[in-house]
């Protein structure tokens, strides 16, 4: 039986804090396939980063947690490996973009430095990545690892990639940036590709380059991706399937034509309706009303339940369990026939 | 770069200005006559202002001051009441002393703080590093000359591994001159038996002088590196598989250096004007010991000289401490 790329499976993760234990993570369930691009989207604080920086293994324990559930890379459960092996998938199979291109490159050291060093610590694991003979010296596999590098910016879009190896971070645009730290992420030739916003930091115009170019990357290499992003907009335009998380659970999951279209769950709702078009009028945006929830004493039921138009004495009871919608959509709600009908009416 | 380091040459106008006008004040403000101490206890009144005379005394304070600059444009820093020896002359020939002993100083203080500094970052809040924050309080906090004495009585008196104090026994022929540093010197000589020797008079000084910047370099480290480690580029590291080892040697350690500089510079100043207690413990024949001679007998000439080198060794320790941070930080040097 082959495994998916990622799975996992019912994720808790608690974070202590002064005032108490926050249940962060409430049963995540998501599963990435190669050729897929997952959009996880929400609101700040639903635990979107933590999820991504869980699958590096990323979080430090403690203050954080993890109190159940299993990540499966491959079949592997990524939070049970000894930390040696997580290390050996960073970088190699498991790439990563974070937010802020302009702090995550070290302003110390020349960009084709910083890119040979991943290569190397790559190539420890696989020595092909280097297409150098195997009991090659330090400097003939720097060399490859040099040309490699020069390769990947040269890939990722940035003109002269050869030269540039030569210069520092502060020397870059933004958007240059954020290519390097893909090309960064890429080089290792990972198969899961965790972007932590990549591109909110950045223009709309070089959003757009960005995002085309992590799609290219994709379909080139038939790798995972998961993008995590608040922006909805962004989701619609790139990805293949979308799990929208509200205060540390993945409230509704599927095709992003199928979520986009017709959402299921309140909280998906009320985020599309919260989108400005350009038929609203001036001076009306459809905000939801309230906030997320204090996790730190969240009460049994429904975390939605308190700012859901829609919800009933049961919602507070038990945790809903994701329901099938159709297909691979499903929504994590006891009302989904319900507000059907509300809505439609 | 030059023009960078011309500017910086030329801020030394300024500061050689207000250094000789503030000493020149401070001579003439100090009570006493030091004509009358050099000249002697039995010198009479017309002998006295011979000497005056003869050192151009009697003039009015500006006109000696004009006559000093003049003078220190020819590299002439005046000459002695006491000993009627050129300042200048003196000064070359103690400096070295006391430079060797600052920079053998901040080496042992650079060489052990730092990698303390980040060790201690790294595995924070565990035992090494509030044993080390113990002992850096105690580093700090005990004054230099007593903790030259506790050394002297452990390794030079009970111990007797070390010599008590002196630069060199008077029955070792001291190698030719070259840079004045004796270590160095008999090293370029090939003669490693008076090395050996120097390297022993000139431990314990040296080690009584780097407790104190060891100990704030260290915690320095410590705090920048803390504060480093939390930078994105850090999660970036380790995001995408780089060793433990590597992140924290090369990219935690250029970063977290480059913060520890300022105090490094600061402290070579400090120790090169502090060396006066050591120096006085130790017997060590450096600038100190010859300043403190000459302000007992007021003899101000020697008195400004020192503190003119000193000020400009100085500048000029900030100045290659600035040069640095270009080497370190790639930001720095192209603006």
């Amino acid at each position: 039986m082959t495994h998916p790329l990622l799975d996992i499976r019912n994720l808790h993760l608690t974070m202590t804090s002064f005032d108490g234990a926050a249940h962060v993570l409430n049963g995540i369930d998501l599963t990435v396939n190669r050729g897929e691009i997952w959009g996880l989207v929400g609101e700040s604080g639903c635990g979107k980063s933590l999820t991504g920086l869980s699958i590096s293994r990323l979080v430090s324990t403690p203050p954080a947690r993890y109190i159940d559930g299993e990540i499966l890379f491959e079949g592997r459960d990524i939070l049970s490996l000894p930390a040696k092996e997580v290390q050996s998938l960073r970088g190699k199979r498991i790439g990563m973009i974070f937010q802020d291109p302009t702090t995550n490159l070290n302003p110390s050291y020349r960009i084709g430095e910083q890119l040979v060093d991943v290569a190397l610590a790559a190539a420890r694991h696989d020595a092909s990545i280097l297409d150098c003979p195997p009991n090659a010296s330090r400097r003939e596999r720097r060399r490859a690892a040099r040309r490699l590098a020069g390769d990947m910016l040269d890939r990722v879009g940035i003109p002269n990639a050869e030269a540039r190896l030569d210069n520092y971070p502060h020397e870059f645009s933004g958007g240059m940036r954020q290519r390097v730290l893909i090309a960064m992420a890429l080089i290792g030739r990972p198969d899961l590709l965790i972007a932590d916003e990549p591109t909110t930091a950045l223009d709309v115009s070089v959003q757009a380059q960005i995002l085309k170019l992590l799609k290219g990357t994709v379909a080139d290499h038939f790798i995972g991706v998961i993008l995590i992003t608040h922006n909805l907009g962004v989701v619609a335009e790139t990805c293949s399937h979308v799990a929208v998380m509200y205060a540390g659970n993945i409230v509704e999951s599927g095709p992003v034509a199928e979520v986009i279209e017709r959402p299921a769950h309140p909280y998906t709702k009320a985020l599309m309706a919260s989108i400005p078009t350009k038929h609203s009028k001036r001076g009306s945006l459809n905000g939801l009303g309230g906030s997320v929830p204090n996790l730190i004493s969240a009460p049994p039921g429904c975390r939605f339940a308190p700012r859901c138009p829609h919800a009933v004495e049961a919602c507070t009871q038990t945790l809903p369990k994701p329901v099938q919608v159709g297909g691979t959509h499903h929504a994590a709600c006891i009302r989904l026939t319900e507000t059907e009908d509300l809505v439609d009416a | 770069m030059l023009y960078f380091i011309l500017r910086r040459i030329l801020l030394l106008i300024p500061v050689v200005i207000g250094l000789t006008v503030i000493m020149f004040a401070i001579a003439r403000l100090l009570p006493g006559d030091p004509v009358s101490l050099a000249a002697g206890p039995n010198a009479t009144q017309s002998e006295i202002d011979a000497l005056a005379r003869e050192f151009g005394l009697d003039q009015p304070i500006w006109t000696q001051y004009f006559d000093y600059l003049s003078g220190l444009l020819h590299g002439d820093l005046g000459t002695s009441l006491l000993t009627r020896r050129p300042v200048a002359a003196d000064i070359a020939a103690y400096l070295p002393a006391t430079l060797e002993l600052v920079i053998a100083a901040m080496l042992i203080a650079v060489c052990i703080g730092i990698p303390l500094g980040l060790a201690t970052a790294v595995w924070r809040n565990r035992w090494p590093d509030y044993l080390s924050q113990v002992v850096a309080i105690g580093a700090i906090s005990m004054p230099r000359f007593f903790l030259g004495l506790l050394l002297q009585l452990c390794f030079a008196m009970w111990l007797m591994w070390l010599p008590l104090g002196g630069r060199l026994p008077i029955i070792v022929i001291p190698p030719p001159t070259v840079t004045g540093f004796l270590t160095i010197d008999s090293l370029l000589a090939g003669d490693m038996h008076t090395f050996v020797t120097a390297l022993r008079h000139l431990a314990m000084p040296a080690i009584a002088m780097s407790l104190s910047p060891l100990a704030t370099i260290m915690r320095m480290m410590r705090a920048s590196t803390i504060e480093v480690m939390s930078q994105d580029y850090v999660t970036t590291a380790r995001a995408l598989g780089l060793p433990r080892a590597k992140i924290i040697l090369k990219y935690i350690a250029r970063n977290a250096v480059s913060a520890t500089l300022t105090v490094i510079g600061l402290y070579f100043g400090w120790l090169l004007g502090g060396t006066v207690l050591v120096e006085t413990v130790f017997d060590w024949p450096g600038l100190g010991l010859y300043a403190t001679k000459a302000i007992i007998s007021q003899d101000m000439m020697p008195v400004i000289g020192v503190a003119l080198v000193i000020g400009l060794m100085f500048v000029a320790a900030n100045l290659v401490i600035d040069l640095l941070y270009g080497v370190i930080n790639p930001k720095v040097r192209y603006s």
